[in-house]
């Protein structure tokens, strides 16, 4: 494989004395869907928070190992943690839009990143960004109402058009459809199809068949160690580890 | 990179004034400290604690500070009689007895004692309430001791009852559970299981009032008096070490004389005792909040 | 085993008693004082200055006077206030001077606000010679209520969810941008309310600045940051304290004033906060 979009090695990281991952190393490419899949903390959403360094909001964690992204470490003294994270999106779990209309929501990303020139160029940049996210012709006529007047599904189809608005490489999802219903559900899944030819994509799951249905690879986690890491089809097919086998065949999890 | 800068100059910015609260408590303390200290130069410490006649602004000077101290302690033994007891017994009320619709009714009601501006508390006890005991007792002076303390309860009532009831509301439903699973009535309930696993929180929220009394100032500058006396007949009049320091603020006592450094040496005193008590009770809220939760 | 059930009912219509008796007393006190000085109120009363003569009386230097004060209290209290509480609660309380400076601001909460008085006569009045004067006295009620401003927003701002915080952050926004832009919007109905409600406070206050020298008879308005000027509390303790019959109605009628512009207050604080709570909900 040519150079890897992340590559982690040795990663351990810890929760004050806690260790909540064990020397992590794996290699994500770039335009394809990555999925990490296990049951409730086994370090899958951890592990995807050390890639945009949000766990650097909580208290008394530490990372050890080497986080590395287009060949640069990532956790270097001399990284600007707010560049990286215009580079490196994020989509929470339970979305969370701004309490300010559907237009500021996208634009915020691009008014502290200062990246629009003029207002025309903003107002296109959100446009832009909704449509990628299949939201446009939904509110392309409410754009200045409250962003919380939205339904569930539509207000994180908002956070991923706010995410997408600066262009980042990569986009880290955490569970992005779990508080969904099922057909919010697969709209999210179809962007999410459609967005990899021009995004990384890495999404944690703890639904096996979405994982399955979305991702190209997938990493299997277990008590903060990675057991396996390949392509979705031989996970879910012809599993490496027993352990994997158990799991993606419903024995536990 | 210029938006760091700009992060690094707003956070030194923000931590001053954070910073500012630590020169406040300097400048309260350099500025008691400096003319106590100037005050006791001149006047010996134990003359200023233990003596018992104070008249720094007759012209036969003597700094006894103990019948301010014994004003105020009369007239905050009064208030802690009022508000101890009521501001308790509303507190078990409200946290055991109460239905929800009266106590959502009149708790705000209660709160609103505690916001009434001192100086009409002054005026109500000058010319409401020491007439009115009058009728009772004909002996009450104009200015005495019982009228205002009494007022001042009922002013500091509302925050004894509050405290208590947040002690009480924390402790863990289970013991009453236990209790009344051996039959014992919401009284026995209250009195001998709850309020006594609530007592360090209880205690705190006391000791809270008493600080709070003692602090006291436009009540007891209004009805009072201006007389310091040693006596701990509550109808007479006194003068307590606040009202000493108003009475002096009044006048046209010249700054840097001793008369002057009077209101400061008494101000120290004050501050201490507060201090004091204020970490006492602080102290007990914290091991209370350690047992329950 | 009937009597224990009576001993029981008995303690609950005692604590019901003792709960109205608390508010009964309340009730007499407003009755008593609008007894008293309703008949006194009037226009010639609010826009006349103090007087000998007890009928002739006014209040309007003291209802400046107060105005101004509050004036500018608010702004010296407001911004410093606001910004130790952003401090605290989003850059830091997490160092141990975090912590000191944590403890400190409790401790000045519960200091008695005479002694405030004292820290503006020897610091304001005598040290920067700033005088008897209307700035003097706002900065001495400033440093008063800075520990309930401060209190209060930190409250308002731990109410803001985290995930607002989280939302911003994963978009590359620093935290000033994070805190100015998201955090404080959304907690300014809590701040607001918090702030009216300390200078409802500092509005009653009458010991500190008697302290700092606001005098109970100005026949003028104060003109400017360095005069001498007084407030509605100080005119009220002063009517009380004259013997002759006629200003106790005087004192009255001021405390009426007094617990009006109270009231407003109050009720500025209750509707500003539910007027963002409703549309915080749509």
């Amino acid at each position: 494989m040519s150079e890897p979009k992340i590559a982690a090695d040795g990663v351990n990281f810890y929760y004050g004395t806690k260790r909540a991952l064990h020397d992590i190393r794996v290699a994500i490419r770039p335009h394809v869907v990555t999925a990490f899949i296990g049951p409730s903390g086994c370090g899958k959403s951890t592990f995807l928070r050390t890639l945009n360094r949000m766990n650097d909001l909580i208290p008394d964690t530490r990372l050890e190992g080497s986080i590395k992204i287009d060949g640069q470490d990532i956790y270097a003294p001399s990284v600007d943690v707010v560049s990286l994270r215009r580079r490196v999106g994020m989509v929470f779990q339970k979305s969370n839009p701004f309490p300010k209309s559907i237009f500021e929501n996208v634009a915020y990303g691009l008014r502290i990143n200062r990246i629009a020139n003029g207002r025309a160029d903003l107002s296109h940049r959100v446009e832009e960004s909704l449509k990628a996210a299949a939201l446009w012709d939904e509110v392309k006529d409410r754009l200045h109402e409250p962003a919380l007047s939205l339904s569930g599904g539509q207000q994180q189809r908002l956070c991923i058009a706010r995410a997408l608005a600066i262009k980042p490489d990569i986009v880290l999802m955490d569970e992005p459809a779990s508080a969904l219903d099922p057909i919010a559900t697969q709209r999210i899944e179809e962007l999410i199809y459609q967005l990899k030819d021009q995004y990384t994509i890495v999404i944690v799951t703890h639904n096996m068949q979405q994982a399955a249905r979305v991702s190209d690879f997938t990493a299997f986690f277990w008590l903060g160690r990675l057991v396996e890491y390949n392509e979705t089809r031989k996970i879910f097919t012809a599993p490496a580890e027993k352990l994997t086998e158990d799991y993606v065949t419903g024995r536990f999890g | 990179m210029t938006r760091s800068l700009v992060e690094r100059i707003i956070e030194r910015a923000l931590f001053l004034s954070a910073a500012l609260s630590i020169f406040v408590t300097a400048g309260i303390i350099a500025v008691l400290l400096t003319e106590t200290l100037a005050f006791l130069a001149e006047i010996p410490i134990m003359e200023f604690l233990f003596g018992t006649v104070w008249t720094p602004l007759f012209a036969d000077q003597h700094f006894g500070v103990l019948p301010l101290v014994t004003g105020t302690i009369v007239v905050s033994a009064i208030a802690m009689a009022v508000a101890l007891p009521g501001g308790l017994l509303v507190a078990i009320y409200l946290a055991e007895y109460a239905r929800p619709g009266v106590r959502r009714t009149l708790k705000p009601v209660l709160e609103l004692l505690a916001g009434v501006p001192t100086v009409v508390y002054g005026y109500f006890a000058l010319l409401f309430v020491t007439p009115l005991l009058q009728r009772f007792i004909p002996d009450l002076a104009g200015f005495n001791a019982l009228g205002p303390g009494i007022v001042m309860g009922i002013m500091i009532l509302p925050l004894v009852s509050s405290l208590s009831e947040d002690a009480l509301g924390a402790v863990p439903n289970g013991l009453r559970e236990g209790a009344f699973a051996l039959g014992a009535t919401r009284l026995q309930t209250s009195l001998l299981v709850v309020v006594p696993a609530a007592f360090s929180g209880i205690s705190a929220a006391a000791i809270l009032a008493v600080s709070r009394a003692i602090g006291e100032t436009m009540i007891v500058a209004i009805a009072a008096g201006q007389q310091p006396r040693l006596t701990a007949n509550p109808l007479v009049p006194i003068e307590t070490m606040t009202a000493y320091i108003v009475q002096v603020s009044m006048g046209d006592t010249p700054a840097g004389t001793l008369e002057y450094r009077t209101i400061f040496a008494v101000g120290m005193l004050l501050f201490l005792a507060t201090f004091a008590l204020n970490l006492v009770s602080n102290w007990l809220r914290e091991r209370f909040r350690e047992e329950y939760v | 085993m009937t009597s224990r059930y009576h001993a029981d009912r008995a303690f609950a219509v005692l604590g019901l008693l003792g709960l109205l008796a608390a508010l009964a007393a309340l009730a007499a006190l407003l009755l008593d004082v609008i007894a008293d000085g309703a008949p006194h109120l009037s226009w010639q009363f609010l826009t006349s200055y103090p007087s000998r003569f007890a009928a002739s009386a006014g209040i309007l230097p003291a209802i400046l006077g107060t105005f101004y004060v509050i004036v500018l209290t608010a702004l010296m209290a407001v911004p410093v206030g606001v910004a130790a509480a952003v401090y605290l609660e989003e850059y830091g309380a997490q160092g141990r001077l975090g912590r000191i400076i944590e403890i400190n601001i409790a401790n000045l909460a519960g200091v008695p606000s005479i002694v405030y008085g004292l820290l503006g006569l020897g610091l304001f009045v005598r040290a920067l010679s700033l005088g008897r004067s209307v700035v003097a006295g706002a900065a001495t009620l400033a440093l008063l209520v800075l520990p309930v401003v401060i209190l209060a927003t930190r409250e308002a701002l731990r109410a803001v969810p985290k995930t607002l915080r989280e939302g911003s952050y994963a978009l590359g926004a620093t935290k000033w941008q994070t805190t100015q832009l998201q955090v404080l919007p959304a907690a300014l109905p809590g701040i607001l309310t918090g702030i009216i409600l300390a200078l409802s406070r500092a509005i009653g206050e009458t010991a500190p600045l008697i302290i700092v020298g606001a005098v109970a008879y100005v026949r003028f308005v104060p003109d400017s940051l360095w005069s001498p000027f007084t407030v509605l509390p100080i005119q009220i303790f002063n009517w009380v304290s004259r013997p002759q019959a006629g200003f106790a109605a005087n004192a009255a009628a001021g405390i009426l004033v007094l617990l009006v512009m109270l009231l407003l207050m109050n009720g500025a604080a209750i509707f500003v906060r539910d007027r963002y709570q409703r549309r915080r909900a749509a």
